[in-house]
């Protein structure tokens, strides 16, 4: 009858797996880059708790327009929701915290 | 116009081009867009450059099998696809028969976080992608501008757009860029420093409150162009542009002539009426009887099976219509059976090019052999009088191309002279018939003259203009001592005359009657004397028959004397009578008998 309602889970909750999607267009170096600095902070801040896909659009150019994607390399936050872009080879590590909403202080 | 290939010679190949389909722009631009190549349409918010782009690829499309992508960096597909049906283009229908894909590409400044180097090489990925599913030639970007507002980074933006340019031109696109206008500058962002083939600025000018959307080609690379501002019109059919600049003074002319609907006055025009495709002007104080004529003029048209398309500018066609058949003339005939087309709108309801636009649109769908305007004069007053001379001429020359008859009417105010007013018109003009008001004795007459006629013999002489049940009549004017006579001066005078003619008529009878009393008294006379004459003739003649017969009894006495007294034979021959003729002279006349 009296249901707890559970408060709504923060983005950097223990429990929550992070999906995490970079978009490259090959092997460049710019996507090299973004890929180990990705893994990087991955590893520093959400070690075990995530899982990143990595999307070529040259091999799938359909997945481009579906999920609104520009600029190379991209990287969108699928889950936990709201989803979040961030643009770039992700070597400012300070932004790429506050575009992922992962607290630095973590 | 220059889309011929020339294999042969490599460095002499004109820049090839793409149709656009648009109307009129292919004209402007001598044949369409550079193929193979981007060009850039600039200008202000809501002056139609997303039409202009959509309408290229649905022509390209439709008319000329060139698949096109549009990349829409402000429009969802969706929406874009509900907009431009108003237009008649049915976007979604092209997307299913793979002519068409339309990518919006969602570039949203808060949802984007930039951190460290990147390239916009997904929007090649995508436009690639597009292009190859559908095999395009075409491709618009509209507009690409928005991505300046999302990113922040302008040194990547602008090494990118450089890049992506130079790879559209290698991929053989024919492109379309919209872009912002500049304050001061083309483009807000320069990007008709990448673009630098074509370059169309669109504008939104808004002059004595009416808005004209205007169209210039500012640079077109290895083409002539034409270099005007040209006014456009979206509607239902899409746009059209109005490129009747280029009409010189070569076409051809037509012998031919077409009544004007009132028999007396094709009687002052040389007895046949104007010339097939000759511009008529008709201008006359208010209430002069302009759209009578032009009426009666519509009647003749279409009475002979040809189609007539009827520029009303001061009325309603249903207005039109009932107050024509007051003068006996049934307009509504006409229309019922397709002959005749209304187009009533009022001059202010947009700028005097647009209405041109407007009239010429009508005419190349109607395709009639005449055209009224009535009255012209409130066209006018939507525009500067140099824009007026220089738009009518236009029209004009457009429709003498076509071997229109252009009938205009024209408003002149009584306080203004007549034959000045409208000095800026006159010399496009053929034929030129003025209305006037003569004002005496306390009322108020038509007249109706010609001031000029090009090309034919024409009556110099003011006929009174007569609107009755049954239409217009022409009547001669009283022209005496006292000056023009009309009205019931003209009715007095012609009463005076005919008593006159009559008077004298009267006496010519009498004087005519008197010679006949006297010829019968003087015939009498001589049948008298003849009576008395023949009666006397009768006594002569009896007195000479009885001398005669006395004669001969004394011949016979003598000759039986003779006898009996035995005389010579030989000496009896018989007396020889002269032969008497008797002449009678009469009126010195002989006479015989």
């Amino acid at each position: 009858m009296k249901a707890t309602v559970k408060p709504k889970s923060q983005p950097n909750t223990d429990s929550e797996i992070w999906e995490l999607r970079l978009y490259v267009a090959g092997q460049t170096p710019k996507s090299i880059k973004a890929f180990a600095n990705l893994n990087r902070i991955c590893e520093e801040k959400l070690a075990g708790r995530y899982r990143i896909e990595v999307v070529d659009l040259l091999e799938n150019p359909q997945l481009a327009a579906g999920h609104q994607i520009f600029a190379i390399p991209t990287l969108v936050r699928t889950m936990p929701s709201p989803m979040r872009k961030i643009i770039g080879d992700l070597s400012n590590t300070d932004r790429t915290l506050v575009g992922l909403d992962i607290r630095a202080a973590d | 116009m220059s889309r011929a290939r020339h294999k042969a010679s490599g460095s002499l190949e004109p820049v090839q081009k793409s149709p656009t389909g648009i109307q009129g722009l292919d004209e402007i631009t001598r044949g369409g867009l550079p193929k193979g190549r981007p060009t850039l349409f600039c200008g202000s918010a809501g002056c139609g450059k997303t039409l202009f782009a959509t309408e290229f690829l649905v022509r390209g499309a439709t008319q000329y099998d060139e698949p096109g992508v549009f990349m829409s960096f402000e429009e969802t597909g969706e929406e874009l696809t509900k907009n431009v049906a108003s237009l008649g283009f049915d976007l979604k229908n092209l997307i299913a028969t793979k002519k068409l894909v339309i990518d919006h590409v969602q570039v949203e400044r808060s949802e984007i976080e930039e951190t460290g180097e990147y390239d916009l090489e997904a929007i090649f990925i995508r436009l690639g992608y597009a292009i190859d599913s559908i095999g395009a030639k075409r491709v618009v970007m509209d507009t690409l501008e928005s991505l300046f507002a999302a990113l922040p980074n302008e040194a990547i933006l602008r090494a990118e757009l450089r890049r992506l340019f130079g790879w559209l031109k290698t991929r053989g696109m024919t492109a379309v860029i919209t872009a912002e206008r500049g304050a001061g500058t083309l483009t807000r962002h320069g990007l008709e420093e990448y673009v630098s083939d074509c370059v169309i600025l669109l504008d939104h000018r808004v002059t004595d409150l009416v808005s004209t959307r205007r169209l210039r080609v500012v640079k077109y690379r290895g083409s002539t162009h034409g270099t005007n501002e040209y006014p456009f019109l979206i509607d239902e059919q899409g746009i059209s542009v109005l490129p009747i600049t280029s009409i010189g003074l070569n076409h051809q002319v037509s012998n031919e002539r077409v009544p004007s609907g009132i028999p007396r006055l094709d009687t002052m025009l040389g007895g046949e009426g104007f010339y097939r495709g000759s511009s008529v002007l008709v201008s006359g104080t208010p209430g002069t009887g302009k759209s009578s004529m032009a009426a009666h003029f519509a009647d003749a048209s279409c009475s002979r099976g040809e189609r007539c398309i009827y520029f009303a500018f001061e009325e309603s066609e249903q207005q039109i219509i009932r107050n024509m058949r007051s003068i006996g003339i049934d307009l509504g005939r006409w229309v019922k059976r397709g002959l005749l087309r209304f187009h009533a709108t009022r001059p202010t309801a947009q700028g005097l090019e647009m209405h041109l636009v407007t009239m010429n649109k009508q005419i190349n769908e109607f395709r009639p052999s005449a055209a009224i305007v009535d009255p012209v004069t409130n066209l006018i007053s939507t525009g500067t009088a140099k824009e007026v001379e220089s738009t009518l001429t236009r029209l004009i020359d457009f429709l003498k191309g076509h071997g229109i008859t252009l009938f205009f009417t024209s408003l002149t105010h009584g306080n203004l002279n007549l034959e000045r007013s409208e000095v800026g018109m006159s010399s496009l003009m053929d034929t030129w018939i003025l209305l006037r008001d003569i004002e005496s004795n306390g009322e108020r007459n038509r007249g109706i003259y010609i001031l000029k006629s090009r090309g034919m013999a024409h009556s110099n002489q003011i006929r009174e203009f007569k609107l009755s049940d049954t239409g217009v009549h022409l009547s001669d004017v009283y022209l005496g001592s006292a000056g023009v006579l009309t009205g019931s001066a003209r009715a007095a005078q012609e009463a005076k005359e005919a008593f006159e003619a009559r008077a004298r008529r009267q006496e010519i009878d009498r004087k005519e009657r008197a010679l006949v009393r006297k010829r019968r008294a003087l015939e009498a006379q001589i049948s008298a004397l003849r009576d008395e004459f023949e009666a006397e003739e009768e006594e002569i003649r009896t007195i000479v028959a009885q001398e005669e017969t006395l004669e001969v009894s004394i011949d016979d006495q003598r000759r039986e004397m003779a006898q009996v007294r035995k005389a010579d034979s030989g000496n009896l021959k018989p007396v020889e009578r002269p032969r008497r003729s008797h002449a009678i002279r009469i009126n010195g006349k002989r006479r015989a008998r």
